[in-house]
């Protein structure tokens, strides 16, 4: 792995293009489950009220 | 003299567009000026210039016509008039059509008309003019068409200009791609008629689909 | 039974409840795995020299920001014809998504593209084609977020993207006309054009993982709309009551 990153001439292309990949996706992973977890939290509050 | 309510509408918008502060006359000078303006950008080199002439007249026309596209229905949406509009015992994709048709009358003819006079001042020969003039004749019906989708689709929108723009521009892809390519082939001396076969036909599918996708977008905004 | 059963935002949620976790943890594995393969190992190729593992995200990624505009195509057309909220909301999820993988797919090709062409970027028809994909998905974003009212925006959205997937197939069709004169020698290698028996399987391994992945997603976020949308209902009752 070291051996290839210090001595490969595209390793520095390669890693940029994971290194998007990773970003991006984990963006939206990351704000999927937030919206996710909200949008629950503000169902079972408002199904709670209602029953009250 | 009977006058059909088609007719009537085409005649009422296109004296809205033309009146002092219609917006009609306006459009056009945009156009005028973004073409004027790209010289100043490239420089006056005669040759560069020829070469961008039917890109860079094609991409005011997509601009100017854009812009002019809010007074499509957005006027007659606010003051009610569109209300009274959709209960007149005219379909509503008449409707649609007529205002469209009155859009272009307003946007596109003039547009057409004048456009050797730019393609002149940018340089084209004259044996690319006529090609130039056919093909903004052919195509920027087009414009008016598919851009009425967006303005229906956008009409309920506050300030949705912004919004239009990101709509409609990678709609209007096509037209820009044929348009450009028929002034170039003029220009390289090649045959036209191809081109110019593939830009009407989408101009025909434009005003086939519009008039029924953009009262579909105005009758689910009136809701 | 019918299949539009599912349509029913309940039952969609009750049915779809026991998939996500398993369909989490089979994109993560594959993913792993593919992963693994294709970066340890699959040799060189002899042209592309490493660049060849870039290949391995940019192909699955540039299959998915196509077919996802085609699932947000099909689930807008249910939704107008049968008027279900959950086909609609489904559209809605999938856009981020989508546009996303475009953005992984233009990155990607571009990183991939300077080392082995010289440039980032070439004005070639399958490039300029994705590029205005991207524009599309933005539109679509664009307008569900500006409509306040929520049964208006789908409507809307969805008449939007009929329109726009009609023009996806005539921009792809003008962009590929437009190039054939501006480029003489296309640059472009063919994803497809030859892909060596090396590298196949684990291109078709995370072929799979992106799309494992793309459901998950697609479903987590199709369910955070469907809860969204009943906390707002259940919000508009209590005011009125």
């Amino acid at each position: 792995m070291i051996e290839y990153l210090t001595t490969d001439r595209h390793a520095l292309y390669v890693v940029a293009a994971y290194g998007a990949t990773a970003a991006i996706l984990g963006w939206l992973v990351w704000t999927t489950l937030a919206a996710n977890a909200r949008a629950r939290r503000e169902m079972q509050d408002a199904e709670q009220r209602r029953k009250r | 003299m009977v006058r059909s309510p088609f007719a009537a509408l085409v005649r009422r918008d296109t004296r809205l567009a033309l009146r002092l502060g219609g917006g009609g006359a306006v459009g056009i000078a945009f156009f005028v000026l973004a073409v004027v303006l790209i010289p100043l950008g490239v420089g006056r080199e005669t040759a560069t210039l020829a070469r961008i002439a039917g890109g860079v007249l094609w991409v005011a026309a997509l601009l100017a016509a854009l812009l002019s596209l809010d007074r499509l229905f957005q006027a007659d949406y606010e003051d009610g008039s569109l209300d009274q509009l959709m209960l007149a015992p005219m379909p509503l994709e008449q409707v649609v059509l007529a205002k469209t048709i009155a859009h272009w009358l307003t946007t596109g003819l003039p547009m057409t008309l004048i456009a050797p006079v730019l393609g002149a001042m940018l340089q084209l020969p004259d044996t690319a003019l006529p090609a130039l003039v056919l093909a903004m004749a052919a195509g920027t019906p087009a414009l008016s068409f598919i851009g009425a989708i967006g303005a229906a689709i956008t009409v309920g929108v506050r300030r949705g200009g912004l919004l239009l723009s990101i709509l409609v521009l990678p709609l209007y892809i096509p037209t820009l791609v044929f348009g450009a390519r028929v002034v170039e082939h003029a220009l390289l001396g090649l045959s036209t008629a191809g081109v110019m076969g593939l830009l009407g036909g989408l101009t025909l599918f434009a005003a086939a689909l519009s008039p029924f996708a953009s009262a579909l977008a105005l009758r689910i905004n009136a809701r | 039974m019918s299949i539009w059963r599912y349509a029913n935002p309940a039952e969609f949620m009750r049915i779809t409840d026991p998939l996500v976790a398993p369909l989490w943890g089979a994109a993560a594995v594959l993913l792993a795995v593919g992963l693994w393969w294709s970066v340890a190992l699959t040799p060189d190729d002899y042209q592309q020299g490493s660049t060849v593992k870039i290949l391995f995200i940019h192909v699955p990624a540039a299959m998915l920001a196509i077919n996802t505009y085609a699932v947000m195509a099909v689930a807008s057309g249910v939704g107008l014809i049968r008027r279900h909220h959950v086909s609609f909301l489904v559209a809605k999820a999938a856009a981020p998504v989508g546009a996303a993988f475009t953005a992984i797919a233009l990155i990607t090709g571009a990183v991939w593209g300077q080392p082995m062409w010289g440039t980032w970027w070439v004005w070639d028809a399958r490039l300029t084609a994705v590029l205005i994909m991207f524009f599309f998905y933005l539109g679509y974003m664009a307008l569900w977020a500006a409509v306040e009212e929520p049964e208006k925006a789908a409507d809307l959205s969805a008449v939007l993207c009929l329109v726009g997937v009609v023009f996806a197939f005539l921009s792809r069709y003008a962009v590929n006309f437009w190039a054939t004169l501006h480029q003489g020698a296309s640059l472009s290698v063919a994803e497809g054009q030859r892909v060596d028996d090396a590298f196949r399987t684990p291109l078709y391994l995370m072929i799979v993982a992106f799309y494992l992945f793309f459901v998950a997603i697609l479903l987590v976020r199709a369910r955070t709309e469907i809860r969204a949308r009943r906390a707002r209902s259940l919000r508009l009752q209590e005011a009125r009551a």
